[in-house]
């Protein structure tokens, strides 16, 4: 279970990225964050990889307080972010440092092959494709068993295509550990894909607007009734979110949205 | 948003663009790297032939700039005579010596330059200050304090070779990604991991850049040194051509230059490729 508890982020500078935000993760839950740009997204997923310090409130796991980079926490960047002077096993190993050659070994190859590379493993990264590249990352992030998974937008600079065939490897890997999983994206159709819940987030400062479930059997199919009807309610509360607040006195938060619909 | 291509979808589920590379192992990335290797030959070979026949056909007289045939001869009467070899090695020792100490200084200055804000305001407005004085304009000086002898000619070597690596490494190290250092964290690397796993690897090509420039510039001040009064070396070959009239001995000990200055940097990147396979560079590892 991971767990949020009234976590803001105020920079240096006096900008508010993220205020008041409250939420609670189970166990194998896969949750989306989406929200227009300066919505503290990204800041989220940072606070909880433990990459950036909170202003204020609190981060557990399983009851255990996060203050930094955490063993059972990965994270997958937006970009690959391959150390590119490792080949593809030695990336995707990169944090199994503790453990013995021949367990490293076999664990990254069967990594390696869950997402679909299997014989990549001498390659350098510069001999793969974006796609692949990623496909690395996501391999890096799963090989350490995380208890959290965090995605931070990690397919929005690939094609349709490429992103859909990493969706199936995404879900087939976290199939076999349940990892919680905490995603950022802006593509609200993959949100809906992989998400068992999706969080609209309100921009300056950022915090969470609406909660939306979705309950469709997997794996998920873009053209049910079901999925045309989730789509639609996250596209009006992200339409929403975007709108200037008209309320009077906008301080409450979260609690707010509820009162104007 | 939505992947609706009705038309094509068929043909675009048969090439999905992430498995369109084949198993492929170890593909040869430099594809033109045999083809022209002679080529930078044939620049010097046509000037040596025309210069030749010039003063073969007598339209020069050559007594100031001889023929490659009377080079190629001062050349083979100095080897013969052992000459060549001992100014040689008397050469290559001092640039070795020079740039060894040169490129140790240069490193860790440059290391902590890179890596400690305060360090690098100390030090590196009077670093840059020094860089720009003229080699020739520390002899003078150099001979004062350390004799003529080896010493002197050695710390010159390593003067000239020390500002290259020094500023090629405090880069680096200054501009090494921070996202490939943020992965380092997310493993939770300790310092010392983090340098050797992270940074140290992250600035190895621009430190071999370094290197070799340094190694250039020790072949420049060895010149400067061996003027300031030397028995040996390639230096004396051309100060001695100059006072005995024998431009064929100069242009001798230029060429010798040449080809030493470029088979060093020829073994520093023979080294240092083993180490830059993984490079994604236009044309492969340095």
């Amino acid at each position: 279970m991971l767990r949020l508890s009234s976590l803001s982020k105020t920079y240096a500078d006096g900008t508010e990225a993220l205020r008041d935000i409250t939420l609670q993760v189970p166990k194998g839950e896969i949750l989306a964050l989406v929200g227009g740009s300066g919505c503290g997204k990204t800041t989220l997923l940072r606070l909880i990889a433990g990459l950036d310090i909170a202003s204020a409130g609190a981060i557990t796991v399983n009851g255990e307080t996060i203050k930094g980079p955490h063993p059972s926490i990965g994270i997958v960047f937006q970009e690959p972010r391959l150390l590119p002077w490792l080949t593809v096993a030695g990336n995707v190993g990169f944090g199994l440092a503790g453990q013995s050659p021949q367990e490293s070994q076999k664990r990254v190859l069967y990594a390696l092959e869950k997402v679909g590379l299997a014989g990549f493993d001498n390659r350098w990264p510069r001999e793969l494709s974006g796609g692949q590249q990623q496909r690395v990352a996501i391999a890096r992030a799963f090989v350490t068993a995380p208890k959290v998974l965090l995605l931070d937008e990690p397919f929005s600079a690939l094609d349709a295509f490429t992103r859909a065939s990493l969706h199936d490897h995404l879900l087939l890997l976290w199939s076999e550990t349940k990892p919680t999983v905490v995603m950022v994206t802006h593509d609200v159709e993959e949100a809906i894909t992989l998400a068992d819940r999706v969080v609209v987030m309100r921009p300056r400062p950022g915090r969470m607007m609406e909660t939306i479930s979705v309950t469709l059997d997997r794996p998920r199919d873009r053209l049910a009734l079901g999925f045309d009807k989730a789509k639609r309610r996250i596209l009006h509360a992200l339409d929403r979110s975007l709108q200037p607040e008209k309320t009077a006195p906008p301080q409450k938060g979260a609690d707010n949205a509820s009162h104007w619909w | 948003m939505q992947v609706e291509v009705p038309m094509t979808d068929t043909v675009s589920n048969n090439t999905p663009s992430h498995s369109a590379d084949p198993a492929d192992p170890r593909r040869v990335r430099v594809k033109g790297s045999r083809t022209f290797a002679l080529a930078g030959v044939l620049l010097p070979l046509v000037l040596a032939i025309l210069w030749e026949g010039a003063i073969r056909g007598g339209f020069a007289v050559g007594r100031l700039m001889p023929p490659p045939s009377t080079i190629g001869a001062t050349l083979w009467e100095l080897a013969k005579s052992g000459e060549l070899q001992l100014h040689c090695l008397a050469t290559l020792g001092r640039v070795l010596a020079g740039f060894a100490l040169g490129a140790l200084f240069g490193t860790m200055v440059g290391a902590a330059a890179g890596s400690l804000v305060v360090v690098s305001r100390l030090i590196d407005p009077t670093l840059q200050a020094l860089r720009a004085v003229p080699s020739i304009a520390w002899v003078p000086l150099f001979i004062l304090w350390m004799g003529i002898f080896e010493t002197s000619k050695v710390v010159l070597i390593a003067v000239g070779v020390f500002f290259p690596v020094y500023l090629g490494v405090a880069g680096a190290i200054e501009s090494i990604d921070r996202k490939l250092i943020e992965v380092g964290q997310v493993f939770r690397l300790n310092r010392w991991a983090m340098v050797r796993r992270v940074m140290l690897p992250a600035v190895l090509p621009a430190w071999i850049i370094s290197l070799r420039s340094g190694l250039g510039l020790g072949f420049m001040f060895v010149v400067a040194a061996e003027f300031m009064g030397a028995s040996e070396g390639l230096g004396f070959l051309l100060v001695d051509g100059q006072q005995m009239g024998k431009p064929a001995q100069i242009l001798a000990a230029i060429i010798t230059f040449a080809v030493l200055g470029k088979l060093a940097d020829g073994v520093l990147v023979m080294i240092s490729r083993p180490l830059l396979l993984w490079q994604d560079t236009s044309r492969g590892p340095l």
